[in-house]
């Protein structure tokens, strides 16, 4: 497919790893750089980029995936929603395996609740209109790059009269956790491969806070193998440079500006608030909750869910694993307790998870 | 989760479109779109939404650049 194989081309990404290597000829000190999206995890695994990269040239996987982020409490207010057996909890299908503290939506539905996988948002406001007696609570996950679409839910229920349609928001927003991690003495970051889907929203402006303040070299980069290559060999330019800017070099698909429509409706439906990340903890204004004019469709405020003593497995590392602090293989779990078919965490649910894109990938 | 694939448009009604890659076909909604889509477009479609128009010649600039910074030859 065009936009595709030519970017997934191996002489052209071997050429590029030659040049990297070059490149990295020059550096003074080892350089960590970190990619903040799923599918760059994903991508980086599969196409085996750190095979190609030099010792020097390091990449860490950061607080990519939403719904690794998303904390346990999370989805026992999921579960609370699902036990009710007036409603109809409809989710994407990554959140079905998530640990909970108790249990997973999965164990759930196995055990009657009625819990529906759909591929869009609007699948659930049609949910929905064709059950009026029921209430379909809609489980909200996901970055800048899912938020608007779910916005565009809520407003379409609205549109519709809907009052059976609410949603658990637990939207995250991105350039909050990589300001607190550029900060992070440990990890020691000189650069950011910015996601590229997120960015199609927000745009290459949204990281020129973050680059300035940290002196942060930033490119939002495509995630084909000759993208993450490209992304890599920019930064690196600007690390052996002494320059920290933003740089597009995924401008097939994002602009400086970002999609001003998904911007607006976005806003309409939302507004910052803070939120609690898995790994990071509360970090102020990185988190979406539906503004007040809109409450009819908070399940929040809908429904009165609260949830006591929510318990993360202690022995997962997936906080570690987020903050890009411990990789995949040095969890003791790893491939032994912890696997895809039975995850003690939500890295290894999600198909964008570190634990799960190094299991399925390997080093 | 985040999923996005680049996909081309091959009809549109209202703001529903149907779009294709590798022959499989999804409908999406491209209400977030600000600009004109149109059939014979590519974008990026995510959880049923358009998220971003795909712009060729950007596409074809990219590559250009990566071929002529990567030449083999330069390769010590
Ligand atoms: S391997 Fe499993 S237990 Fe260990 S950090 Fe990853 S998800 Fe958690």
């Amino acid at each position: 497919m065009k936009f595709q194989d030519e970017f997934r081309d191996k002489r052209l990404v071997q050429n590029m790893a030659a040049n990297i290597r070059r490149m990295s000829e020059r550096l003074k000190a080892p350089v960590n750089f970190m990619e903040v999206c799923g599918t760059h995890t994903m991508s980086i695994y599969q196409y085996g980029i750190r095979s190609l990269l030099p010792d020097n040239v390091r990449l860490v996987s950061g607080p990519g995936c939403p719904v690794c982020v998303t904390p346990v409490g999370y989805l026992d207010k999921a579960l609370l929603c699902a036990a009710d057996p007036r409603n109809i909890v409809a989710t994407f299908g990554d959140m079905l395996r998530v640990p909970g503290s108790r249990s997973s939506l999965m164990e759930a539905r196995a055990k009657g609740a009625d819990i529906r996988i759909v591929y869009s948002a609007l699948d659930a406001v049609a949910l929905a209109k064709n059950n009026p007696e029921r209430r379909v609570i809609f489980l909200g996950v996901g970055f800048e790059t899912t938020a608007p679409t779910i916005a565009a839910s809520i407003l379409e229920a609205a549109r519709q009269n809907l009052d059976n349609y609410c949603v658990l928001a637990a939207h995250k927003t991105m350039p909050v956790p990589m300001e607190i991690l550029t900060a992070d003495p440990d990890l020691n970051l000189r650069g950011y491969l910015c996601p590229a889907h997120v960015s199609t929203v927000i745009g290459g402006n949204a990281y020129k806070p973050l680059s300035e303040k940290y002196r942060i070299p930033c490119v939002v980069t495509g995630f084909e193998p000759a993208d993450v290559m490209q992304g890599i060999e920019m930064l690196l330019a600007q690390v052996l440079a002494g320059e920290s800017r933003v740089e597009i070099q995924y401008s097939r698909a994002v602009s400086w500006e970002g999609n001003p429509k998904a911007q607006r409706i976005l806003e309409l439906v939302f507004e910052p608030c803070d939120a609690v990340w898995r790994g990071l903890g509360t970090l102020p204004g990185s988190g979406l909750a539906i503004r007040s004019e809109l409450a009819a469709f908070d399940a929040e405020k809908v429904l009165s869910i609260a949830v006591a003593d929510e318990q993360e497995n202690p022995a997962c590392r997936c906080g570690e694993v987020l903050k890009g602090k411990l990789a995949p293989f040095d969890c003791p779990l790893f491939d032994t307790v912890c696997t895809p078919e039975a995850p003690v965490g939500a890295c290894m649910v999600s198909s964008e998870g570190t634990c799960a894109a190094a299991y399925k990938y390997g080093r | 989760m985040c999923l996005g694939v680049p996909m081309k448009i091959i009809s549109r009604e209202e703001d529903t479109i149907v779009a294709e890659v590798d022959g499989v076909k999804k409908e999406a909604s491209v209400m977030l779109l600000g600009e004109d889509v149109a059939v014979g477009d590519y974008v990026i479609v995510h959880a049923g939404f358009a998220i971003s128009k795909l712009d060729e010649e950007y596409a074809e600039e990219t590559l250009r650049l990566m071929k002529e910074i990567f030449k083999p030859e330069d390769m010590a």
